[in-house]
């Protein structure tokens, strides 16, 4: 049934093609944990992957529950996490995943690093995965005003505060970031609700994008 | 036609001009997102109104004394009162000093003689940052900074309160 499916819409746009672009390619033996144990260095960007998509998918359904509003936002965090039928779960895997996955980068990155897996010609790649990196940065930075707990509102506090110490322009970022001068509030919340949920994950998606097409084009460095 | 006049090939005049067009498109439709996203910066932040802090010149004297009051509070489409503190005593001049509690060094709430140790002196309790009695910091300890000081105008008798104005390291 399925192979009639596929076959059907192979048939009119010639899906194959597309297809073993995308995933049909060997894995090399250097990089198999089932020849070398000592190849699970290689997993760590993948892992760092899985636990990526897991924080996009638990994250669009929070948002079904959670609202960026002072006086709700906390209310709306305690509902979910007390009343709705295994949203604990789901905000357990947000909330821990958020630490997981810098792990992960941080270990993808030493395996980089150490095996000079950056050098020539992957210098772009490692530049992305920077960028990759202060994004997750930022992520963890906004998702953790949002439960609007005290917390929360110090832990932002401080992160502005820091912010506000950037040679030249801090002042500015600093406010740009709040949404105030003065005050940690109501523009603040929904400031970095929409840096958390629209604009970061955008940036993210199209920097994983690059990173693995990069990968795609040039393979993974070879053995040491 | 000569070959003199044609420096702009047909293609690339209109590479020319779809780009600026496109970039014009593109332009215009960000203009307004990018100024609405940057609003906040741009805004003169409205300098706070005095506030009547519910004391009159007369209760004041020479040892700091706390007081407590509310300012109205617009933050965008929300309105709070949230309250604020100062530190109020009279100088050697008789002139009013108004301090703010906030510790310069993580924010905690310093109080006057806050500890027995440390006589004549605003104490904060959080990792013994000292000041002295005109708000300023104690070298040694953790504050690095003056307790800021509160704009203030008297009015037939009464204080009112503006802005805590940060001050400089001693
Ligand atoms: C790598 C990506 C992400 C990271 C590292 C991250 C990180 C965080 C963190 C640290 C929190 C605070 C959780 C807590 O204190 O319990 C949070 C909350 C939240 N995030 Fe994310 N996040 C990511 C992606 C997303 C995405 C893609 C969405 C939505 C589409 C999202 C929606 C939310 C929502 C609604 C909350 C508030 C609910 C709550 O606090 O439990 N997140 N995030
Ligand atoms: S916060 Fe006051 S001494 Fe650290």
């Amino acid at each position: 049934m399925l192979q009639k499916v596929y076959d059907w819409i192979d048939e009119r746009i010639d899906i194959t093609p597309i297809w073993r672009d995308i995933a049909d390619h060997e894995v090399p033996e250097h990089v198999n944990p089932a020849h070398h144990f000592s190849a699970f260095v290689y997993c760590f960007g993948g892992l760092t992957f899985f636990v990526t998509v897991i924080q996009i998918l638990s994250g669009m359904f929070l948002t079904m529950y959670y609202v960026p509003d002072i006086e709700n936002a906390w209310k709306s965090v305690y509902y979910l996490q007390t009343e709705v039928a295994h949203a604990q779960i789901v905000r357990g895997m947000h909330h821990w995943g958020a630490s997981v996955v810098i792990v992960m980068l941080l270990l993808h990155t030493l395996r980089v690093f150490f095996q000079g897996a950056y050098k020539k010609p992957r210098e772009l790649n490692w530049i992305v995965g920077v960028l990759i990196f202060f994004v997750m940065l930022g992520l963890g930075f906004t998702g953790y005003l949002l439960p609007w707990d005290n917390k929360a509102y110090f832990a932002t506090q401080v992160g502005l505060e820091i912010a506000g110490q950037v040679p030249f322009i801090g002042e500015q970022l600093r406010i740009l970031l709040a949404g105030d001068a003065t005050i940690v509030g109501a523009q603040t919340l929904t400031r970095f609700f929409a840096i958390h949920v629209f604009f970061l994950p955008a940036a993210l998606f199209g920097l994983l994008a690059v990173h693995f097409i990069l990968i795609r084009r040039q393979g993974i460095s070879g053995p040491l | 036609m000569s070959n003199k006049k044609q420096q702009v090939s047909r293609r690339q005049f209109l590479n020319y001009t779809l780009t600026g067009v496109g970039g014009f498109m593109a332009a215009g439709l960000l203009v307004s997102p990018l100024r609405m996203a940057i609003d906040p910066v741009l805004k003169h932040s409205s300098s706070g109104d005095f506030v009547n802090v519910g004391i009159s010149v007369d209760e004041i004297n020479d040892t700091p004394q706390r007081i407590d009051w509310t300012v109205e509070q617009v933050d965008g489409w929300y309105k709070s009162e949230p309250s604020r503190s100062a530190w109020v005593y009279k100088d050697e001049n008789g002139d009013v000093v108004a301090l703010s509690p906030i510790c310069t060094h993580l924010g905690c709430v310093v109080s006057w003689e806050g500890s027995d140790q440390h006589p004549d002196h605003f104490y904060c309790p959080c990792h013994n940052g000292l000041y002295t009695k005109d708000g300023v910091n104690v070298p040694g300890t953790p504050p690095l900074a003056p307790l800021p000081v509160y704009e203030q105008e008297i009015r037939d008798g009464i204080l009112f309160l503006g802005n805590p104005i940060e001050r400089e390291g001693a």
